[in-house]
């Protein structure tokens, strides 16, 4: 929307005015991604395979998380720093404005510098793009693309349920952490990894298998299920509890003041 | 004396208080253990002779990890002591009759120390009561226990140190941000935190440990562990002592020549 | 226009003792108090008035004003605004209201004032030729032609304030929301921001109600003022008819050159309050002797250079208010 574009290119020439701490924070993340690969570069040096699962393969889904995760941290921001909105007063001028509150709270705040995790992305990608063993036909890319788009559906969907909890209290949220953080280090290997358990759990409580697990098995071969493809489309039903906790928290919100 | 126990009091208080935190805060501790021992786990069963340790002292590290995680967070940077640096309210601090770096030394210390004490306790109670091999083992002997409690404190110590020396850095920076982020992936890297040092490859391995980031945590839970044992206890143990003689030296020395430039300049 | 009836509103609080054992008990349960924020809450608001809202902190006033605009639920009760229920018709309700919050900036920070305008133009839908003329109003009255290109957090608080309450009222509300408007601003910021509001008030009969706690404030706007105390509305009336009522006392300062003071000190409705080499100060109590008597009297007294009458200010009104009814 024309709007939304309008309040990208502010933030875009407001966070260039701070030339250096952006350069700053754009580094740091990308170093903190950096570390992340590190540990699995050693691990997997010293082990050669984690449940038979070879470097290639393992990098493939590193990436894609980083690059959805990072892409959801940036354009949500607004919800993952929800606290802040709520706490300053912010909130209550969105609800003066007449426009819908999640664009509001959207365009409250773009990071750019998230994006630090995204070029580890891609530089790992293209590494790995070419070394597979996969044989890159349009089938696998799109395969690829819907994976990383599932992945920035879930995570955003879980910066949503934050928000709709910070309605309630601003202590004691650290637990959500572990669904973005967590997930992000640990899903940084094939769920499967973990045992069947985990994989039933993320598929049923909150679907990270629909876009790191089955589709990724499709793509390296090792399932020949095209359904897995397209699985991470269903990630998109993942938004309806999200959006009913936040409609929710919203009403609790308006009827205790702040 | 007295006033260091008021910094511990306050903060613990102010910890009690905020109890929803404080609960919600073990408990995603405590998924963050069970996670990272099933990425272990899975590592394990694909090759358990690539495996520096047993697995059992394996989940040992991890849960003494996050049970003492407070104390050994490398991202806990004192916000008052690095505003007063930059904004040049030290000024104040200096006419006073009290010596600066003992002064934020023991203050990083006790709050460390008070948000340690309030979680240690009910991960290190529930994790021994879980599963073998998946449980917190008890140490091997009575000797190691003391000085696994010895070395984590000197450890602490360390780390306080070094911090310290990226604090003093903030005279000399216009932003700070910078040197925290670099020391911040070395110290959180390099000490193990991400994972434990014997996961290295090995000749990096004889490379980081003669970095004062391995006297860190990588020393004490090695020893409660059992990995190092007998004589190499005492050797860590002295390495953490000439580490720690060396940082706090060095902190002392710069501390005490950027103050006098303070002073020159006027503040 | 604006109609409030019965609103109730109360919350509950947790309770926080210091201390150690306190804190530990607080671990395992949870006290609460109850706040009657709003209780029983009516009045009716003319299209065009401008109206003081005025009581201590704590007595209700921001939760009127957040159930006014939308943003706070009663418990109970009913308000309608311009045939709309705020809560419940939020998007519709909202844009025809202007809100000014005096501690807070609804402007973004890093960018040209002029960009949050342009912002504020998509945010309500303004169509470009009203935006234009709306714009060129506002600026040129509130004198803020020279900052508007340069980015919030550069202005001082005044000018910040005259381009907080240009944004309020970009498109063209029929009410306008200030909360402490004028709080911190240099005085004659204060007087801009003032006459600014009567100007608009006059002009396009704007809805104004005004919450502060500077009297000056309301002296120069308010014709009427609701009073609120611990949740209820304790008064609703026009300023000039509760000053006459409630002081008939006036202060009145003169120099004079001969004549004894004593003398006017048996004068019936007359005290002295000070007197220090000619200065001196005296209360009328104007029930028992007017003004113009007094004149006469004190003048065939003494030898007056100078004489001053002043009415009790709005700020001693509200501090006797505020006693009166114990909030």
């Amino acid at each position: 929307m024309n709007l939304y574009l309008k309040f990208f290119s502010m933030h875009l020439k407001g966070q260039m005015q701070y030339k250096f701490s952006f350069f700053l924070t754009l580094f740091g993340q990308f170093i903190g991604a950096f570390s992340s690969y590190l540990a699995l570069y050693f691990m997997m040096t010293r082990f050669h395979k984690v449940a038979d699962y070879t470097f290639n393969e393992v990098i493939i889904v590193f990436a894609t998380m980083m690059f959805s995760y990072s892409i959801a941290e940036c354009f949500m921001r607004g919800f993952d720093q929800f606290e802040k909105i709520i706490a300053n007063g912010e909130f209550d001028r969105m609800l003066i404005r007449p426009k819908n509150i999640i664009f509001q709270i959207m365009t409250s705040k773009i990071d750019f510098s998230r994006l630090g995790k995204l070029i580890q992305a891609i530089i790992i990608l293209a590494y790995a793009i070419p070394t597979s063993e996969i044989i890159w036909t349009a089938d696998k890319i799109t395969t690829l693309l819907l994976m990383i788009a599932g992945g920035t559906i879930i995570f955003s969907g879980i910066y949503i349920i934050y928000a709709s909890l910070c309605f309630y209290t601003l202590e004691g949220l650290e637990f959500i952490n572990i669904f973005t953080n967590g997930a992000l280090e640990f899903g940084k290997y094939p769920i499967s990894i973990y045992g069947k358990t985990m994989v039933k759990i993320f598929t049923y409580f909150i679907p990270y298998t629909l876009f790191q697990y089955y589709p990724f098995l499709y793509l390296v071969g090792r399932s020949q299920n095209s359904l897995y493809a397209i699985l991470p489309i269903g990630t998109v039903f993942f938004l309806i509890p999200c959006y009913l906790l936040w409609k929710i928290g919203l009403k609790h919100y308006t009827s205790t003041g702040s | 004396m007295k006033k260091y126990l008021s910094f511990f009091n306050i903060r613990f208080v102010n910890s009690l208080q905020y109890r929803a935190a404080a609960v919600t805060g073990i408990i995603t501790q405590f998924a963050w253990g069970i996670m990272t021992i099933l990425l272990f786990s899975a590592f394990y069963k694909t090759d358990a002779s690539s495996f520096p340790m047993t697995f059992n002292q394996l989940a040992s590290y991890i849960w003494m990890q996050q049970a003492f995680l407070a104390l050994f967070m490398t991202w806990y940077f004192d916000t008052d002591v690095l505003e007063s640096i930059s904004t040049g309210n030290i000024a104040y601090e200096l006419v006073r009759p009290i010596d600066i770096y003992n002064m934020w030394f023991t203050k990083n210390y006790a709050n460390r120390l008070a948000k340690a004490v309030l979680r240690c306790l009910p991960i290190i109670i529930v994790a021994i009561f879980l599963p073998y091999p998946y449980n917190l083992a008890p140490p091997p002997s009575l000797e190691a226990l003391l000085l696994t409690i010895l070395t984590i404190f000197l450890g602490t110590s360390i780390l306080i140190a070094l911090s310290m020396l990226v604090c003093i850095s903030t005279f000399y920076t216009v932003n700070n941000m910078g040197v925290r982020m670099v020391f911040l992936f070395f110290a959180e890297f390099l000490s193990g935190a991400i994972i434990p040092l014997p996961f290295f490859p090995n000749n990096i391995q004889t490379f980081i440990n003669l970095t004062p980031f391995a006297a860190i945590q990588n020393i004490p839970f090695r020893i409660y562990v059992g990995h190092i044992t007998g004589v190499a206890m005492y050797k860590g143990l002295a390495l953490q002592f000439i580490w720690l003689f060396i940082s706090i030296l060095i902190g002392r020395l710069w501390l005490k020549k950027s103050l006098k430039k303070v002073i020159v300049q006027g503040g | 226009m604006i109609e409030l009836k019965n609103i109730k509103k109360t919350y509950k609080i947790a309770k926080r003792e210091s201390g150690l054992s306190n804190a530990v008990k607080a671990l395992f349960k949870r006290e609460y108090t109850k706040i009657n924020a709003l209780d029983d809450i009516s009045f009716n608001i003319k299209e065009g008035e401008m109206v003081g809202y005025i009581g201590p902190n704590g007595a209700g006033k921001s939760s009127t004003i957040k159930v006014i605009s939308g943003i706070l639920t009663p418990d109970s009760g009913q308000c309608i605004i311009n045939g709309l229920t705020p809560w419940k018709d939020r998007k519709e309700h909202v844009e025809n209201i202007g809100v000014v919050f005096g501690q807070r900036s609804q402007l973004w920070w890093d960018v040209p004032i002029n960009d949050s305008f342009e912002l504020l133009k998509d945010i309500y839908s303004i169509d470009n030729k009203t935006y234009k003329k709306n714009l060129d109003e506002l600026v040129s009255l509130l004198n803020i032609e020279e900052v508007i290109k340069t980015p919030a957090r550069m202005l001082s608080l005044g000018q910040r304030m005259r381009c907080e309450i240009a944004a309020s009222l970009i498109h063209d509300p029929k009410i306008l929301l200030l909360d402490e408007p004028t709080i911190g601003l240099d005085a004659v910021s204060k007087i801009a921001v003032r006459e600014f509001i009567k100007k608009i008030n006059k002009e396009k009969k704007t809805t104004v109600i005004l919450t502060t706690h500077d009297m000056q404030d309301i002296e120069a706007l308010t014709e009427r003022i609701l009073l609120i105390g611990n949740g209820k509305i304790l008064l609703d009336g026009s300023l000039n008819e509760l000053k006459k009522k409630k002081s008939p006392i006036k202060k009145v300062v003169l120099d004079f050159k001969d004549g004894q003071i004593s003398e006017i000190k048996c004068i019936e409705g007359l005290s002295l309050v000070s007197n220090i080499n000619g200065h001196a100060e005296i209360s009328v109590n104007t029930d028992i002797l007017a003004v113009s008597d007094m004149i006469k009297l004190i003048s065939s007294k003494l030898n007056l250079t100078d004489i001053s009458v002043a009415g009790t200010s709005a700020e001693e009104l509200v501090v006797s208010l505020y006693k009166e009814f114990q909030i």
